[in-house]
């Protein structure tokens, strides 16, 4: 009998701790609920972009022909990458058993890209700094708001053959009507799928020169960042989070930099910038 | 200790006691009964898997194409070619196959969908969409990245088309609800084109000549007249007559 007793008011007391351990944790949520995140500034240490990111984003809205942002005069067309590193925040992307993550490794590789661009004369605005997560839309919009941009997005798998590079271009996908009967459009990409391919093609085909057993040609994947992008968009892909060492994927950084930047180079006569931005090509 | 500090103390614990008694049944009806939904969503779930798995002698059985990966660590798909009992009715005909595919391969490597992954509904509206439920492992057990999500989805897509003619497109929900993305990457907002260009837009050969499929020429970097008409529609609600590219 005494041991019930004793039991009843440990679990008395068990109950008591939970319950304040509940109201600890939510204090604690209260008090380190993260701050907006600035998402579009360009890096610093770069002078500001031509056409600066606007404010309010257009969503994408790739057919609307009439456009809040008139063009500003601008001279030679693509001059601006805009480079997504991907996830960040609470999302750490692809993670390996040596706890390798990817939303970090992309901002490494990012950095060096963004060098081996600016060195030929690109001008590069990042979707994230630091390990912020802006949504896609938010992304996207970065580019949307941008006249003469392309974008690309980067990645590290979680399989595939390791040291390998693939280049993705978004696939068309047909659409789906809703309850009221509207199609919910949002397929900026879709006029820029042409471009997307040229583009791809040429960056994969300059990776597969470098990184053995990587396709020569780009594939299409139905990645959720591209759709919404009103640009010449690709993702590329890493292999992979599953290395024993960081070094193995850090040693690919520069080779991958040197491809984009070049492919990107090669791509921008290419491209007829159009008047508006996020207009059609 | 004083004998009024003893009275004190005991009283105080005699309390307690008191508080716990009352408090404890309480406690123990709520755990049998979070204990009794859980079994009862439990058996929901199995009784949902093991439906359409279900064996009717009087089905057929009929040459399974089933797409797992070709290789271990490789981004193909390659068919394997199984005798099942199928129905001829396409929905639970659909759950057959997605189980089975599901189930996996003999070799485990070859898999493209985590092995905790269950289907839990599949439904096919009449214009050949089809909508198929998966369990939230599907998103939370793959592992992430472009090119895992993409196999998965293929063969997915790929094993409907092969064996299931009445499927056109397909639709992917986790554990009931619109996705935005599978692990992070691939786009689950849409639906994905199942049956083959050919086969499915016989009548609207212009509209399937996206600007990925022209010359690659800087000339030609206009739009298509199709594009500007994607986000018109003027088709009506429910033709999805629209260009269908396999990814
Ligand atoms: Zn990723």
């Amino acid at each position: 009998m005494l041991l019930d007793v004793g039991n009843i008011v440990r679990i008395r007391l068990l109950s008591l701790f939970g319950t304040l351990s509940v109201v600890f944790t939510g204090a604690a949520m209260v008090v380190s609920s993260p701050a907006p995140s600035q998402t579009q500034q360009p890096a610093p240490g770069t002078p500001p972009p031509a056409n600066p990111p606007a404010a309010s984003p257009q969503g994408g809205m790739a057919g609307s022909a009439a456009s809040p942002f008139s063009g500003q005069p601008q001279q030679g067309g693509l001059n601006i990458v805009v480079l997504d590193p991907a996830h960040g925040g609470t999302d750490p992307g692809a993670r390996g058993t040596g706890g390798i993550r990817e939303s970090d490794i992309v901002l490494d590789f990012a950095m060096q890209v963004r060098r081996a661009l600016e060195l030929q004369g690109f001008q590069v605005v990042q979707t994230r700094q630091g390990n912020e997560d802006p949504s896609f839309d938010d992304r996207s919009a970065t580019a949307n708001a941008q006249r003469g941009a392309v974008f690309i997005t980067l990645h590290v798998s979680s399989t595939g053959l390791p040291g390998t590079v693939r280049v993705y271009v978004n696939s068309d996908l047909p659409p789906v009507t809703n309850a009221n009967g509207l199609i919910p459009w949002d397929r900026a990409q879709a006029p820029f799928l042409g471009l997307s391919r040229k583009f791809g093609d040429l960056v994969q085909g300059l990776l597969a020169q470098r990184f053995k057993g990587s396709p020569d040609t780009s594939q299409t994947a139905s990645v959720r960042q591209l759709r919404t992008t009103a640009a010449p968009a690709i993702a590329v892909e890493i292999s992979s989070v599953t290395v024993d060492d960081r070094a193995q994927l850090d040693r690919m950084a520069p080779g991958v930099a040197d491809a984009i930047a070049r492919g990107t180079a090669a791509f921008k006569p290419t491209y007829i910038v159009p008047n508006v931005p996020g207009g059609l090509p | 200790m004083t004998p009024r500090w003893k009275v004190f103390v005991i009283a105080g614990l005699a309390m307690a006691v008191l508080a716990a008694a009352i408090y404890f049944p309480i406690l123990r009806r709520r755990v049998r009964r979070a204990a009794r939904l859980q079994q009862q969503s439990e058996v929901q779930a199995r009784r949902e898997l093991i439906q359409p798995v279900a064996v009717n002698p009087a089905d057929p059985r009929v040459k399974t194409s089933l797409f797992w990966a070709s290789d271990a660590g490789d981004s193909t798909l390659a068919p394997v070619t199984v005798e099942l009992p199928l129905s001829r009715d396409p929905v639970p005909r659909s759950k057959q196959v997605l189980n089975t595919l599901l189930a996996g391969p003999v070799d485990a490597e070859l898999r493209t969908l985590p092995p905790d992954a269950v289907l839990l509904g599949f439904y096919l509206l009449p214009d050949g969409t089809a909508i198929a439920d998966f369990s939230e492992a599907l998103a939370t057990s793959i592992p992430s990245g472009i090119v895992s999500e993409q196999l998965a989805v293929d063969s997915i897509t790929r094993t409907l088309e092969a064996n299931v003619p009445q499927v056109q497109r397909l639709k992917i929900l986790i554990h009931g609800q619109e996705a935005e993305t599978l692990a992070g990457h691939l786009d689950l907002t849409g639906a994905f084109a199942v049956r083959s260009r050919q086969a499915q837009l016989p009548a609207s050969q212009p509209l399937t000549a996206p600007s990925s499929e022209k010359p690659a020429v800087p000339t030609s970097d206009k739009p298509p007249a199709s594009a500007t008409g994607k986000l018109t529609p003027d088709k009506g609600p429910g033709k999805l007559s629209q260009p269908e590219r396999k990814s």
